[in-house]
């Protein structure tokens, strides 16, 4: 079901933890979908994001995109953070079910999250960041 | 490989393979030829019949083969709706049937029908008071199912067939999880209508059966040939339906045993699960409990991270995690319980046969421990507990 990029960071996950006094957290999802994702943030004063971590309550893919995630932006000034989408997310783990791809929009938006958490406690704009989009969501199980 | 999924499907015995094989290239003829190859399938098929029939205490003109039970349970609902609409059209069923019975029910509230969803307890046991108050007069059906599938648990099946006849109300029962696994006399716990699915028990897959008592009116589910007494058209299933019969026959002969093995695995299961692993909960009733089902939520963590790090361990589970099903819900059943959404969400259902072993049972522990402690240390809501705690919890 699952590729083996996305079955190895669900296996290995990078930066998982907090980040004490971090420059922004960003917690995102809800338990009645089943994923919570949180995203610690630490941007030091050129707007650089020196180190990304993160806790995540989900399935693999949320854990694997909440890894894959935290890779692609650690490294990369605020501008560049906000490019890490959940297509660039997705791509990065070649590719994910169908069903999962609200876990990549999950991963972009706690990225978002934390970075808007960033600029408030720092007082400024970050051009961009708007408000997170609705999730869609599908209704039929398959039982036994 | 430990598989403990056998509330999703079971391994086909190989006796019962055996059993099959003939009616693959052997005696393939058509049961309803004249020639002699097509006789012996329909000797096949009588034969399998009155098997099913003796483990039920039916008569053998009183069991009719489907496609499995989801096929049982939607004619079952749908030709009592039909046949009965007459005498009304509300039908009692409960919030945790499998989707075969609630989504045939919404099917029919759209064709004007009505439908109670009786709720249930923490145990998942249905209330006979709320049942009997939710009968009217024009109420002409009672489905509700033997044993669920999720969280075990057994209906007072007894009861609610005497409520029923009392009433004069027909009385389905879903028995997919039951048959094959409890004994199931339909006189005794008068059910008028069962449905069973043969790969619950050690049968192939895409065979099943519909219980009909003598009386009930049935109405044809398939329109063709004049197979299974002109109510369910089309070439039977020989070799499926000769595995069925092979199935129920060996089943009920093994039930006791099987069952005592069975408990004494999902005893030791539940003790050392409870014990060992903090905030947990079993799900359904302790003791009115399917042999083989063990279900529990563990607290932070969500199913299908869970069933995934099993895998890699070679272990097979389920979750009622929506995850897992592909929908973003969860469970229906555990949600009907009294769960709430992040503890259906870490469900854990652990489903057993008699080829499971206390030291697999054993391996299985030592194994969700470390994992249910590698993604409670990954949860941002363990760690909010762990901040600041929760009032009310264990």
């Amino acid at each position: 079901m699952y590729s083996e990029k996305v079955m190895d960071h669900f296996q290995n996950p990078r930066n998982v933890g907090e980040i004490e006094n971090a420059s922004g957290v960003g917690t995102v999802g809800n338990a009645k979908c089943g994923d919570i994702m949180r995203i610690f943030l630490d941007i030091d004063e050129k707007g650089i994001v020196r180190e990304a971590r993160f806790k995540t309550f989900g399935c693999g893919a949320a854990v694997a995109t909440s890894s894959m995630a935290t890779e692609l932006v650690k490294g990369k000034t605020v501008r560049e953070a906000l490019q890490v989408t959940n297509q660039a997310v997705t791509e990065a783990l070649d590719g994910l079910p169908p069903v999962k791809v609200h876990c990549s929009l999950l991963a972009e938006e706690a990225i978002r999250a934390a970075l808007r958490d960033y600029a408030q406690k720092r007082g400024i704009v970050i051009e961009g960041l708007e408000e997170p989009g609705e999730e869609i969501h599908e209704n039929r199980h398959i039982t036994d | 490989m430990i598989y403990m999924d056998n509330a999703a499907t079971t391994r086909t015995a190989p006796e019962v393979v055996q059993a099959m094989l003939p009616y693959f290239s052997e005696n393939y003829g058509n049961p309803s030829a004249v020639y002699s190859l097509g006789s012996a399938g329909k000797k096949a098929i009588n034969g399998a019949r009155r098997a099913i029939a003796s483990v039920l205490g039916a008569k053998q003109e009183e069991i009719f083969f489907t496609a499995g039970g989801s096929e049982a349970d939607n004619w079952a609902l749908k030709s009592v709706a039909e046949a009965y609409s007459g005498k009304g059209k509300h039908i009692i069923t409960t919030k945790i049937e499998h989707h075969a019975i609630l989504h045939t029910c919404e099917y029919l509230e759209k064709n004007g029908f009505e439908v109670t969803y009786l709720g249930v307890g923490r145990d998942g046991v249905v209330d006979i008071g709320e049942l009997e108050a939710a009968i009217r007069p024009d109420t002409i059906l009672i489905s509700i199912m033997f044993a669920n599938n999720e969280i075990g648990t057994i209906e007072p099946i007894e009861e609610i067939g005497a409520m029923a006849q009392k009433h004069g109300i027909l009385f389905h029962t879903d028995a997919v999880q039951a048959f094959g696994h409890l004994p199931v006399r339909v006189d005794e716990l008068h059910i008028d209508m069962l449905s069973a699915s043969g790969h619950k028990f050690g049968g192939p897959k895409g065979a099943g059966f519909l219980y009909v008592r003598t009386g009930v009116k049935l109405r044809s589910f398939l329109h063709g040939g004049a197979q299974e007494r002109d109510r369910r058209a089309g070439t039977e299933n020989v070799p499926g339906i000769v595995g069925l019969g092979a199935a129920a026959a060996k089943a009920a002969e093994t039930m006791a045993e099987r069952a005592a093995r069975e408990e004494q695995i999902r005893d030791h299961l539940i003790r050392r699960i409870e014990s060992e692993i903090p905030y947990c909960r079993l799900n359904g009733h302790r003791t009115k409990r399917l042999p083989g089902n063990v279900n529990f939520s563990f607290r932070f963590v969500e199913g299908e991270s869970v069933l995934i790090m099993l895998d890699m361990k070679g272990i097979c589970g389920s979750s009622g995690s929506a995850c897992t099903s592909g929908a973003l819900d969860p469970s229906h059943v555990l949600l009907a319980i009294g769960l709430n959404e992040e503890e259906a969400h870490g469900s854990l259902r652990l489903s057993l046969s008699e080829e499971n072993t206390l030291e697999e049972a054993d391996f299985v522990v030592e194994e969700l421990k470390k994992i249910v402690a590698r993604l409670r240390e990954m949860s941002p809501l363990y760690e909010d507990f762990l901040k600041y705690g929760e009032p009310g919890i264990k």
